[in-house]
């Protein structure tokens, strides 16, 4: 079973933490002495190789990221390496699940990271919320580094890591990397612009590699399996596994860790049972608050970056929201507005300002005061706030239920400023 | 050079500029925010949006932000597309979407960025419909206002006033559309630069509070080209007026010199110009009762000449370091540079030649402000740069951030970058040392500093020396720490690119000036090879024409201690003109009482009533710098010609130059011998009749002066046949300004001094940068035009830029020769150091009458270390009473460890000084009495 489902092999029914002791009986911090065995370019290239690809929602292949590290006697030190833990994308809580049910299949996970671009330091950048996941990272690192898994000489490898829990004071855009570092180092949650890029100027300024909670998690299995088992955990384009979660109003929501490449159908009438009794299903958003709807026309795709890419969506997080028939689509993608509205950080204007104009056209259609111009200005705003339009991705990701509901749910937005109300 | 392609036109751009920056060097009219010349780019406003196409075929193209893209070789890009100009429309649809529309009330409004790139960017149409937001607003002190509702959240005013400014109190405070820029809560801002905000503002949420006081529209407002009298920096600014006040003075871009910005002190010390208590017409001693009366001006002119010819020969003038050059030599050639007292005290001139001298040598480079910047490693000895020369440490802060630019060059990283630049080097900045008396503001960004008594500073600065030449220091007194620093900071300056020595007048120590000297000379001896290494050296001078009073009497003059001998031994006999010198502040009460009462007659021309204008027997009303016109020469050599702003409705105020010259007149036409006198010199200056006449005078003089016609185009210089406006086209109320007096158009004045008019009618295009006060563009109505006056975006002026080098090195001083005496501190138990305290807000004695600055000025107080005043049992928040000679002090104390031991630091402020003048100090102070 480990071979098929290795990130969630050691998760407890009872929802208890796995300790070190257990963690290392089940093959635990084996892939970290392999990789610790090899030289830090071999575990880049045997990771780029794997195809892995970042699952925070970019899906950009992690070891190609990693290769953009300056390496060498010239690189600058201290190097970083970060955890981005800061979960908060709507509808999103696979992270979760595996940091309080096994914690050392991250540390571990980073630890390789490190490793591999040589970082002096490593931060685990956590949710302000997620104190249960705070109180049993701590703990596992605690016990890591009185077991010489962290620290000076790790292993009596002579590589040498710091390694510090950091709890964020809650803001979603502090799971964009760049906004994340200016929040560890203290200064407003804005994000930077690139280039330059983290790998180059990051942390402090320094050499530092972000990278996602379910990212790390697949690096112990990787180092320790072999990139050819991992390649053969996928069904489809996309290699390995990937935690895939539903919620709305279906049967029985939920998350699990399923292959790549896995059709919806089956995750969200196998796994989650199927909508709830006398509901249909109308849209979902694939990957979380921030991407585009996808209807019943594409549930038998397979959840793969380019697959859902191609049908006009993003895979994101991997964890889908559910829209059912009975529940009004404009009422939701105003719900979402409001929370990316009062998410953004302040620092470009099509964000700032851009957003609540959006969340006030919406409210009017909402609360049948919408004018049928206002169709157009929506879709106007949308593509205002657009990629590469504002300074980071929040705007545009704001932008895509939106503009996608204004694509599949049309009529409803016609209904509601005809009737004037909201007919749901 | 690269060439792009700006809709079907092509442009010769630098290749290492971004495309905002290319487009408007091409004068394209391109809308921004958040984008300045001075602060670079950040990608926030999004509204220099350009559609960047990949190559000929690209139809599509993309949106990119023009700011924050580098120029490529070739590239095709266009402003005017259509969707890209939608973009633009769009993002300032959103940005108004909360903006009030307040313009008619707004004192931004016919200067407002906003309004004119909301006009440039199309936008027409409100679809909003939602509540607008508001906010409170906060006290930010006298100098600036505050209204929060018309942010648009450009972020340019924290990152001039913390990153650039290196203030601390201002900041943004709260996220998404709630941000909110401003304090943590009410309160004065604390920068010294805080007055920029008012600039740095696109629109009305920091405005300055003292034009508020009796608000005019900026079109509304006559301006003339004027130079700061504050210091001896010399930044060119621009003071309006309307109904005969001056409203404000805002910053009048130089590239070499104050650049974008200048410090509170010029901006808001200008209230003097319109107080109460000016001396606004000629007065003369009743003979009976000793009263001033007041009598006209050609009454007075020719009781002056009575009282000069009376005295025989016997008469002494004392000049001043505020008054413009004209003006001192107008009087210099009245009376002969024998008896001309450039009136400053004894030591004060001796330092200021030795500065001149030092500058002479070839191997010593004194640079502009723009060239500081420029700078990797700075020593500055002795000088507290925020309040002696507050606009040079804002250069000097910038001139640290030079290995941030060296680590983004090696990073690939544009400079122009800023937020990029600046989080590569966090806080790794280009060395700064500063050795001062106890501590300056700028040392929070300094790699070294030292704390000592003016002689301790002296010692250090040559200790670094012989530790340049690898010479021992076996003779210094120093410590072996201080031996050990003096090593490191040598091994700094030697092995930096570009190794800058700022020191100055601020201690009044000779010691120190020479000594920073001696660094410049050991640097210059260690890195010349072949060819001579300049080393870049530079003096902070007391004045804003203590250059310009040293260049006119450094062949001859009259030392105060001459003054003194002269008028003492013959009691009676003399007679004293003094122009604009309160003698009071640099001298001893007591002596300059005896002197008045040696003098037989004294003659006054002077702005404000002072101690001295109180012992005259003729007191004649002067004009102020706005008043008149004149030139200064600042603290490198560089002559600037300053204009009259408007012109006052009080016949009785005349040019002081003019006054001198009608003095002159008099004189000549008195049918009488005029003994002890030069008659050629008094023709000369009788002959006078225009201020170019005296210009020619000066130029005469030759040396220095020999281009002195080329500062400015003078009063015969057309465009066109036309003079160039003091108004802006849209002035109003021309005819019915005075309609409340006369219902008649007054016809305009005529300027017989100058090439401007006091008009709204002239030349509007291509006025030379000297006597262009008017910044405006057709659709650029904010400060922000400037982009249209330069060559390329921070960069030169148009047609050459204002002012002349006039001082050259090059002659054959030699600095290795200045020898170095540094005294012994000997300080004996109940005697302390009093060494001066330099004030920015309440030392100049006409800035100082500036309400807003006074509020600023910070308390009086005598500073002493706690373990000093523990061993003499002074206990902090004691009156200490100190004597220096015959002058005492009695301020009340405060503990401060950075000041060395057995020293008290005494204020220099107009208030203090008349206890006792900062020209004694540094001196031994006994104890008089401790309360």
């Amino acid at each position: 079973m480990t071979q098929q489902l290795p990130l969630t092999a050691r998760l407890k029914p009872d929802g208890q933490v796995t300790n070190l002791a257990e963690y290392q009986a089940a093959d635990g911090y084996q892939g970290l002495r392999k990789s610790l065995a090899m030289p830090p370019k071999a575990v880049v290239d045997l990771v780029k190789d794997s195809n892995l690809k970042g699952r925070g929602g970019a899906g950009f292949n992690t070891g190609l990221k990693w290769s953009f590290v300056p390496q060498g006697e010239q690189a600058a030190h201290p190097k970083y390496l970060v955890c981005n833990a800061d979960e908060m994308e709507p509808g999103t809580f696979k992270d979760r699940w595996l940091m309080e049910g096994d914690p050392h299949q991250l540390i571990e996970g980073m630890i390789i990271a490190a490793y591999a671009m040589q970082a002096d330091v490593a931060y685990l950048f956590l949710r302000a919320d997620y104190n249960l996941s705070a109180q049993r990272l701590q703990q596992a690192i605690d016990d890591a580094y009185a077991n010489n898994l962290l620290g000076e000489n790790i292993l009596g490898s002579g590589y040498s890591l710091k390694f510090y829990l950091h709890t964020s004071a809650g803001r979603y855009i502090c799971g964009e990397e760049t906004a994340l570092i200016n929040s560890l180092e203290g200064k407003r949650a804005n994000p930077r612009y690139k280039p330059p890029f983290p790998q180059v100027s990051g942390l402090f300024g320094k050499p530092t590699v972000v990278n996602n909670v379910e990212t790390f998690c697949n690096l112990p299995h990787i180092l320790n399996y072999g990139v050819d088992w991992y390649k053969a955990l996928g069904r489809g384009e996309d290699t390995g596994t990937k935690i895939f979660g539903v919620s709305g109003k279906v049967k029985k929501p939920g998350a699990w860790e399923l292959p790549m490449g896995t059709p919806i159908r089956e995750i969200l009438e196998g796994c989650a049972g199927g909508m709830q009794e006398g509901l249909r299903l109308k849209g979902f958003l694939p990957g979380g608050g921030s991407t585009d709807f996808l209807t019943e026309q594409h549930l038998d795709l397979p959840m793969d970056y380019g697959a859902i890419g191609k049908a006009g969506s993003r895979m994101g997080t991997g964890t889908m929201i559910i829209l059912d028939d009975k529940t009004c689509p404009i009422g939701m993608i105003l719900n979402l507005t409001r929370f990316f509205a009062q998410e953004s950080c302040g620092w470009c204007t099509p964000c700032r300002n851009g957003l609540p104009f959006i969340r006030q056209l919406l409210t009017d259609i909402e609360n049948g005061n919408g004018k049928m111009e206002d169709i157009d200005t929506l879709l106007d705003y949308c593509t205002y706030i657009g990629p590469g339009n504002s300074y980071c991705a929040l705007a545009p990701g704001a932008a895509e239920p939106v503009q996608s509901a204004l694509k599949y749910f049309r009529d409803d937005f016609v209904e509601h400023i005809e009737k004037g109300c909201c007919p749901y | 050079m690269a060439v792009i392609d700006v809709d079907g036109t092509k442009f010769e751009v630098k290749d290492s500029d971004n495309l905002l920056d290319a487009c408007l060097s091409h004068r394209l009219d391109l809308p921004y925010f958040c984008w300045h010349p001075s602060m670079g780019s950040v990608g926030s406003c999004r509204q220099c949006a350009v559609r960047v196409y990949a190559d000929e075929n690209d139809q599509r193209g993309k949106i990119l932000m023009a700011c924050m893209t580098p120029v490529q070789d070739g590239m095709r890009l266009s402003i005017d597309e259509k969707t890209v100009s939608q973009f633009r429309d769009k993002s300032i649809e959103v940005t108004m979407a909360n903006h009030p529309h307040d313009c008619p009330v707004c004192e931004e409004g016919g200067e407002c960025h906003l309004q004119d790139m909301t006009i440039m960017s199309h936008h027409t149409e409100r679809r909003y419909r939602g509540r607008k937001k508001t906010y409170n607003n906060q006290y930010l002190g006298p100098c600036i206002g505050h209204e929060m509702n018309r942010c648009i959240a450009c972020y340019r005013c924290v990152r001039f006033y913390n990153d650039y400014a290196g203030g601390k109190d201002l900041a943004v405070l709260a996220s998404r559309e709630n941000v909110y820029f401003g304090r943590h809560e009410d309160g004065c801002l604390e920068s010294v630069f805080s007055g920029n905000l008012a600039e740095v503002c696109p629109t009305g949420v920091f405005t300055d509070k003292t034009l508020s006081r009796s608000y005019n529209r900026k079109w509304d407002l006559q301006s003339a080209p004027s130079i700061c009298e504050g210091c001896s920096v010399g930044c060119n600014t621009a003071p309006s007026e309307r109904y005969g006040k001056i409203k404000r003075i805002i910053n009048r871009y130089h590239p070499d010199v104050n650049g974008y910005f200048i410090c509170d002190r010029g901006r808001f010390g200008y209230d003097h110009n319109n107080h109460p208590d000016r001396i606004r017409n000629a007065t003369r001693r009743n003979g009976h009762n000793g009263d001033m009366e007041a009598i006209d001006y050609a009454d007075a002119v020719e009781a002056a000449r009575d009282l000069i010819l009376a005295a025989d020969g016997n008469v002494v003038a004392v000049g001043s370091p505020r008054a413009s050059v004209e003006e001192n030599y107008a009087l210099q050639h009245i009376v002969g540079a024998e008896n001309f007292c450039p009136g400053v005290a004894v030591k004060q001139q001796q330092l200021l030649q030795s500065i001149l001298d030092i500058y002479r040598d070839s191997r010593v480079h004194c640079p502009s402000l723009h060239e500081i910047e420029k700078c990797d490693a700075v020593l500055v000895l002795g000088e507290d740069l925020i309040h002696s020369a507050a606009r040079m440490a804002l250069s000097v802060r910038q001139a640290t951030r030079n290995l941030s630019f060296e680590l983004a060059k090696n990073s690939q990283i544009p400079l122009w970058q800023d937020a990029a630049v600046r989080t590569l080097a966090q806080d790794q900045r280009s060395p700064l040392i500063i050795a001062s008396v106890a501590g300056t503001e700028l040392d929070e960004i300094a790699s070294d500093t030292f704390n000592g008594s003016p002689n301790a500073i002296a010692q250090f600065a040559l200790a670094v020396a012989n530790s340049i030449k690898s010479g021992n220091n076996d003779g210094s007194e120093l410590d072996g720490d201080a031996l050990q620093q003096a090593q490191r900071i040598a091994d700094t300056l030697v092995s930096a690119k570009n190794p800058l020595i700022i020191s100055g007048t601020g201690l009044n120590s000779l010691a120190v000036v020479q000594a920073a000297a001696k660094v410049a000379s050991a640097l210059s001896a260690k890195r010349s090879n072949g060819s001579t290494f300049v080393s870049n050296l530079c003096y902070v001078l007391p004045e804003a024409n203590s250059m310009g009073l040293t260049l006119l009497t450094e062949q001859q003059s009259l030392s105060a201690d001459q003054l003194f001998d002269k008028v003492l031994n013959k009691p009676g006999d003399y007679s004293l003109v003094i122009l604009k010198n309160d003698l009071y502040q640099w001298l001893e009460s007591s002596n300059v009482d005896k002197l008045f009462s040696a003098a037989k007659h004294c003659i006054v021309i002077d702005q404000q009533p002072n101690h001295t204008t109180r012992q005259a027997d003729i007191l004649l009303p002067a004009k102020t710098v706005v008043e008149t016109e004149g030139t200064l020469i600042n603290y490198e050599g560089r002559a600037q010609r300053f204009f009259e702003v408007y012109e006052t409705d009080n016949p009785e105020l005349k040019d002081n130059w003019h006054t001198l010259v009608n003095v002159a007149r008099a004189i000549c036409n008195a049918g009488r011998q005029p003994t002890g006198l030069d008659e050629a010199s008094l023709l000369q200056l009788a002959e006078v009749n225009a201020f170019d006449d005296l210009i020619a005078l000066v130029e005469r003089r030759g040396g220095i002066f020999s281009r002195w016609s080329q500062v400015t185009p003078g009063h015969l210089f057309r465009i066109a046949g036309m003079k160039v406006p003091r108004q802006p086209h849209r002035y109003s109320g021309r005819t019915s300004i005075n309609a409340n007096a006369k219902v008649a158009e007054n016809q305009r004045p005529d300027d017989p001094d100058s090439a401007l008019t006091f008009s709204m009618e002239g030349a509007p295009i291509n006025v030379p940068s000297g006597l262009n006060a008017l910044i405006w563009s057709p659709g650029w109505n904010s400060n922000e035009a400037i982009n249209k006056f330069q060559d390329e975006i921070g960069g030169a002026l148009r047609g050459g830029p204002p002012g002349l080098l006039v001082l050259e090195s090059g002659s054959q001083n030699n600095i290795d020769q200045v020898n170095v005496t540094i005294e012994k501190d000997e300080i004996l138990g109940g005697q302390l150091l009093a060494v001066t305290e330099q004030r920015l807000f309440d030392s100049h004695p006409l800035m100082s009458l500036s309400g807003a600055l006074m509020q600023r000025a910070g308390e009086q107080k005598l500073q002493l270390n706690s373990d000093t005043g523990q061993r003499l049992n002074i206990k902090a928040g004691a009156t200490l009473n100190l004597r220096v000679n015959n002058n005492e002090i009695k301020l009340p104390v405060v503990y401060n460890d950075n000041v060395p031991d057995n020293v008290v630091i005494v204020p220099d402020s107009v208030a203090a000084r008349t206890h006792l003048p900062a020209a004694l100090l540094p001196a031994v102070a006994e104890i008089v009495q401790v309360n």
